[in-house]
């Protein structure tokens, strides 16, 4: 507009009837053209742009619906009440497949055709661990739900974060106190073979000897494996306790099997619920699990104690008392995840209101601000209960929940503290550049 | 090294011309994306040579593929290595790993050979999940941003900038397309088609059919391990998913798309496939059905693949 009004005007300065009413309606059109528009709306109401990279297909897609329904939830709930600095939230959400490959693809189609602000909602340790390296350079927020030790190992960037979600080390130190008091102190760990799993019997292993116990055998099962009943005799006959943690779609067949092997007289179990999560527990031939304990990020049963904001948290999102969807009883929820993404979006929420969030080129600030939290105090933002951030390892600490089945219910005996869970950083990302 | 005829050589001068180009002109997010499928080409090409040219179907070759995405990535992660040695530990790697199990599997031949090359794979998928103290297995390890770094007679170049990084590409997708020209076009080329189309005719003329195919399968696994080995180093991942049995069954369909034994063909495939995908992803959760009822047509109406359908009916020249 002002090039063109520039070029309008006279070499002696006069402008004339006719330029003047070019210049007006020039003007006008450009005002009325849709990319001013939108610039115009930037700075008040234009939707702020999240990028959902979701599990809709894949070795995740029964967690991806879950965190789909979720974060849908979450995202009315915040534009009801005002939106993020006066603006509503959109989410653009497109499929990685649970695909490494993918996921770094979705990243830079996120960034560079969809014009997000930010990234969010991953799950699956090896998207995130491929998608990072992309969001680093891209400079785009890449806020994950992941649970992995990845983020709080310092090996990914300053722009990926983990604030929704506690990390596998924290989950593990939490529950091996309570593990060695109440179960035995002689553990066998059966734990996929891959880099989950690993995280489990790396970080397991120093937790419970830190308590008197020790790891008297480890059962690694290849992630291939369909058929589990074969590496059962690899544990000691005298294990006080079977550690157990199991994910993809073999779970329900290992859970079984584990079952038919011991029956209701074999040590104790103590279950991570990534084994059954999105699975009813009540399920045929899961009977011997009556008794057993199992970790859980959040409950999946409502809990007789529930507070008010944890019974509004699952009102929103949809789930019953038992945990499955207030439309399908057989549709079990991922209620011990989930959560993850309703906090995840409530912390950018925050975030973006503490850096004063416009637009892309406040990424870095957005970021920082993150980096700045410490405390996320328990309430309708922060269901699963209080937490404690770090912002030099972008990870998340929190209380984690030791339930026990009973009845075909899984009943929280236990809520271990923050502290229990909480390491010595390994990382500063507050030092890496931007 | 016989002669490429003018046409031919005037029109891979001007895809890549073309590829130059689209740098400049094509959004950011499509300049990624041809990225990936330039990359991606270079292991079709690798995977035709022995599928299309020498009509040895494999389902193996993730393993190639990922020994190269090893062979650089850990040498970098672990040993530090610059990108220059690293890319060469990738290209060795998939090398030996080709000749070690074209040498066994060539024994057999047809289903069996499948077979086999598949078992091999497998076996390769497994070793890095096994391994996973030092490769993360599935998870996977991100190689770090300063050692992804080119030196070119003494000039430094970031392969995190997208323009280095697509211009990488092209150079490794450019010089693969013309050695691959010339190498079909050559005696030992044509000795590998006529092993195709007639293989104990080729024997009883006195050709050592084995060895051939040993060379063939090794010039494929340095190929699609050059293929890895640059992905590597260019995106800055190496994960055991690269392994599994979906890459290798992904060139197979590339090839089977953009026409099998074209020179070109592999770049067609790949792109088609890639922007099915991208694009039916947005909108559907049944993308991959979509790619296949697009593979069913394509075979149904274009049975030699686009680039040799094209060949067929209207461009006898096309390479």
């Amino acid at each position: 507009m002002n090039y063109k009004a520039k070029h309008q005007i006279k070499p002696d300065g006069g402008i004339t009837r006719r330029t003047a009413l070019k210049g007006l309606s020039t003007a006008a059109g450009l005002m009325a053209a849709p990319g001013f528009v939108r610039y115009a709306q930037a700075q008040s109401s234009e939707p702020i742009r999240i990028g959902f990279q979701c599990h809709r297909t894949g070795i995740g897609a029964a967690y991806g619906r879950w965190y789909e329904r979720v974060t849908s939830a979450a995202v009315k709930r915040i534009n009801d009440q005002g939106g993020v600095n006066g603006r509503p939230l959109e989410i653009v959400i497109e499929d990685d497949g649970t695909d490494a490959a993918r996921g770094s693809e979705v990243v830079a189609k996120f960034a560079n055709q969809h014009k997000v602000d930010l990234v969010y909602g991953t799950l699956f340790s090896h998207v995130v661990v491929a998608a990072a390296p992309m969001a680093g350079e891209l400079k785009i927020p890449y806020y994950v739900v992941s649970e992995g030790y990845h983020v709080a190992s310092g090996k990914m960037n300053r722009y990926c974060v983990q604030p929704g979600i506690t990390d596998v080390k924290a989950q593990v130190r939490s529950v091996a106190p309570w593990i060695a008091q109440n179960l035995g102190k002689r553990v066998t760990l059966v734990y996929p073979d891959y880099a989950f799993g690993h995280d489990h019997r790396d970080f397991f292993e120093p937790a419970i000897t830190a308590q008197g116990g020790e790891v008297i055998a480890k059962v690694p099962i290849p992630p291939t494996e369909t058929s589990f009943t074969r590496y059962f005799p690899q544990i000691p006959r005298d294990t006080d306790v079977i550690y157990h943690v199991m994910v993809g779609p073999a779970v329900l067949t290992f859970v079984k099997e584990l079952g038919e092997f011991f029956g209701t007289g074999g040590p104790q179990l103590f279950g991570f619920i990534d084994s059954l999560e999105a699975v009813d527990i009540n399920s045929p031939g899961l009977e011997f699990l009556d008794g057993s304990h199992f970790w859980e990020g959040m409950p999946r049963y409502a809990q007789p104690d529930i507070p008010r904001y944890a019974a509004s948290y699952r009102e929103t999102v949809g789930i019953d008392e038992n945990g499955a969807s207030v439309n399908d009883p057989n549709d079990v929820s991922t209620a011990g995840h989930m959560f993850g993404c309703w906090e995840t979006l409530y912390v950018i929420k925050a975030a973006m209101e503490a850096s004063g969030y416009r637009g892309p080129e406040d990424r870095a600030s957005l970021i920082e601000a993150t980096e700045a939290m410490t405390e996320f105090p328990a309430g309708n933002e922060h269901p699963q209960g209080a937490k404690i951030f770090n912002g030099q390892i972008h990870q998340v600490f929190a209380e984690q929940c030791i339930s026990q089945v009973n009845g075909g219910r899984l009943d929280v005996v236990h809520r271990t503290s923050i502290e229990d869970g909480m390491y010595e950083p390994e990382a500063d990302y507050t030092t890496m550049s931007f | 090294m016989s002669r490429i005829d003018g046409k031919s050589l005037w029109l891979h001068w001007a895809v890549l011309i073309v590829l130059f180009a689209l740098n400049f002109l094509l959004p950011e997010y499509h300049r990624g994306v041809v990225t990936r499928v330039l990359l991606l080409a270079v292991f079709a090409m690798g995977y035709n040579l022995t599928f299309g040219y020498t009509g040895l179907l494999s389902l193996g070759h993730a393993m190639f593929f990922a020994a190269g995405l090893y062979g650089a990535g850990l040498t970098i992660y672990h040993l530090g290595w610059s990108v220059w040695p690293a890319f060469g530990a990738g290209l060795l790697a998939g090398i030996v790993l080709a000749v070690v199990v074209g040498f066994l599997a060539l024994r057999t031949a047809g289903v069996a050979f499948m077979i086999v090359t598949l078992m091999f794979s497998q076996v390769f998928y497994l070793t890095t999940l096994y391994f996973t103290t030092y490769t993360r297995g599935e998870e996977g390890l991100v190689l770090p941003v300063p050692a992804r770094t080119l030196t070119v007679a003494g000039a430094e170049f970031g392969l995190t900038d997208p323009g280095t990084r697509y211009m990488t590409a092209l150079a490794l997708f450019a010089v693969v397309l013309i050695a691959t020209a010339f190498l079909v076009r050559s005696s030992f080329g044509r000795t590998l088609l006529a092993i195709r189309e007639n293989e104990e005719r080729m024997r009883m003329l006195g050709y050592d059919v084995f060895a051939n195919k040993l060379a063939s399968m090794a010039i494929s696994g340095l190929i699609s391990a050059a293929a890895g080995a640059a992905y590597a180093v260019l995106f800055g991942y190496v994960g055991s998913g690269f392994a599994s049995i979906q890459y290798s069954i992904l060139p197979l369909l590339w090839v089977l798309l953009g026409g099998a034994a074209t020179t070109l063909g592999p770049l067609i495939g790949t792109l088609l496939t890639f922007y099915v995908i991208d694009t039916a992803s947005s909108y559907t959760s049944a993308y991959m059905l979509l790619l296949g009822i697009v593979l069913i047509l394509l075979i149904l109406y274009f049975p030699r693949g686009i680039a040799g359908t094209v060949r067929e009916r209207w461009l006898p020249w096309l390479p």
